[in-house]
């Protein structure tokens, strides 16, 4: 078990070390929360829908926790491209162990990464409905985390270099955000795209997230936590086996 | 001391139909410096890799401190330290981090880690930078890094693949010095690959050359001459290898790590 507490303990050294990081990966979701939270809201609120900072704010945390998630993940392809992974390797300890600690520093980083934003979002008007719900909040960020940093490894456990970097952007990344509710309510949405909805993951971390904060929820809490457990279950699983198959 | 330490039969390494290493059989008795030479492409990489777990053999047997490194990983990685080719630290973290994470994957006590570091980082002379980035080391300080983070767990033997590469002679001449100390100090084996002819010469017990895959010489540095007539190890080894130019074979140099190919 040192092993997992040795690879989180690294991953958070290098998250405090890293000022630029913490304050560069805060740049995309604050954008996104002033430009789309003001420049929307009022046409949000024209068509009924209420507040759209309250209802946006669920939404970005998840982004933010995504996208740092994410690049956890794939950190992996660093750590083989300047050699530090083939120490862990020859390490005698199970891969799975190893892929384990990873994931779980790369998700702490990511809900502290959450957690920032949310604290930011209170100067962007937001308001808390049920402080009491919080813990819940903290459950369904931790399993967005959990999940999006195993798809980052498993991903950059079959990647050899960052050429790939950009493909997983634009063509996995990104569309799971915007793919995922965090943006837009799950009503009325045209069929193709409520079927993309909901076989996408995330979907239901934010929705977990905003039914604690927001008091609103388009699946109903519970689905939203075994169904993010269960994807837990699975990226993880996919993430070690993969993570293990490693050759350098 | 003559037991063995290090026993390969009939290895066989074959990637698709290009075979890395073909059929060799060597021992490496305990405590001793034992340097594995070849040309570039000659199999020594690939060769180490599956002493050390990270590549699996074709066909043939290998013991290392009598352990099967293909059904024993655990034990095996126990048994050795590594410093390879390639870089292999975070350059995130301090030269203390480096080595006392190290010590944590290999479950040393953390007053033996303690105590262990602050020994190895005095030895190597990097005690002074220990809180330092490891980012803002040279080559040359990171490969002294690298050999006192090998030793740290009190490994059995010790790979060194290319250890002095594009060091000054100041540095290699003390990197051979601190081998050959705690080679003497701890009795820790050392199996390396060099291509610095008289330095192996000079630092180790015995020698084993490799070409195209196959052992084609081993024996003391002293054998090696008197069989082929030479009276430097350089002429015994191109006597032994032939003076042509090798080009890396493309399937292993693929196998050896984008990371070499990005460093250039």
């Amino acid at each position: 078990m040192i092993a997992i507490y040795t690879l989180w303990l690294r991953e958070l050294k290098k998250y405090f070390r890293s000022k630029s990081r913490i304050i560069g990966s805060l740049g995309q979701p604050i954008l996104f929360l002033v430009a789309l939270g003001f420049g929307l809201g009022p046409v949000f609120q024209k068509a009924g829908q209420g507040n759209y900072i309250q209802f946006l704010v669920p939404g970005i945390i998840s982004m933010s926790i995504l996208f740092l998630a994410v690049f956890s993940g794939i950190s992996v392809i660093w750590d083989r491209q300047f050699g530090f992974l083939k120490e862990t390797l020859v390490a005698p300890v199970p891969r799975w162990q190893i892929m384990l600690g990873r994931t779980l520093g790369g998700a702490t980083v990511a809900i502290m990464q959450g957690f920032i934003v949310f604290g930011i979002s209170f100067l962007a008007g937001f308001k808390l409905a049920n402080p009491m719900a919080l813990p819940i909040t903290l459950v369904f960020m931790a399993l967005i985390a959990l999940i999006f940093t195993a798809l980052g490894t498993a991903i950059a456990s079959v990647l050899e270099d960052m050429h790939g970097f950009q493909l997983i952007m634009n063509f996995l990344v990104m569309p799971i955000f915007f793919l995922s509710g965090a943006l837009f309510p799950l009503t009325n949405l045209p069929k193709a795209l409520n079927i993309i909805v909901r076989l996408n993951p995330l979907s239901y971390g934010v929705d977990g997230i905003r039914a604690t904060l927001d008091g609103f929820s388009q699946f109903g809490l519970m689905t939203d936590f075994w169904i993010s457990i269960i994807a837990v279950a699975i990226l993880i699983s996919i993430g070690s086996y993969l993570f293990s198959k490693i050759q350098v | 001391m003559e037991e063995d330490i290090i026993k390969i039969k009939n290895l066989v390494k074959k990637f698709g139909d290009f075979t890395a290493v073909d059929d060799i059989t060597f021992n490496v008795k305990k405590g001793e410096i034992f340097a594995f030479l070849g040309p570039n492409g000659a199999g020594k990489t690939t060769t180490i890799k599956m002493l050390t777990t990270l590549a699996s053999p074709t066909s043939g047997t290998i013991l290392i401190n009598g352990y099967d490194p293909t059904k024993q990983q655990e034990e095996t990685r126990e048994s050795f330290g590594i410093v390879f080719q390639d870089p292999s630290l975070d350059d995130d973290l301090t030269a203390y981090e480096n080595l006392d994470m190290h010590g944590m994957l290999y479950k040393v006590r953390k007053k033996d880690r303690r105590e262990r570091i602050e020994q190895l980082l005095n030895f190597v002379e990097l005690w002074d930078r220990r809180k330092d980035l490891v980012k803002h080391f040279s080559g040359g300080m990171k490969r002294r890094l690298e050999i006192a983070r090998g030793f740290l767990h009190h490994p059995k033997v010790l790979f060194l693949d290319e250890p002095t590469i594009g060091l000054d002679p100041q540095t290699r001449n003390h990197i051979w010095n601190y081998l050959k100390k705690m080679n003497q100090e701890e009795g820790t084996t050392v199996f390396l690959t060099t291509h610095y002819m008289e330095e192996a010469d000079k630092v180790c017990d015995r020698i084993a050359i490799i070409d195209h895959g196959k052992i084609v010489a081993q024996g003391t540095s002293e054998e090696l001459k008197a069989k082929t007539n030479t009276d430097y190890l350089e002429d015994a080894f191109l006597a032994l290898t032939g003076t042509a130019i090798r080009e890396e074979a493309v399937k292993n140099q693929a196998m050896s790590g984008r990371a070499r190919a990005w460093r250039r």
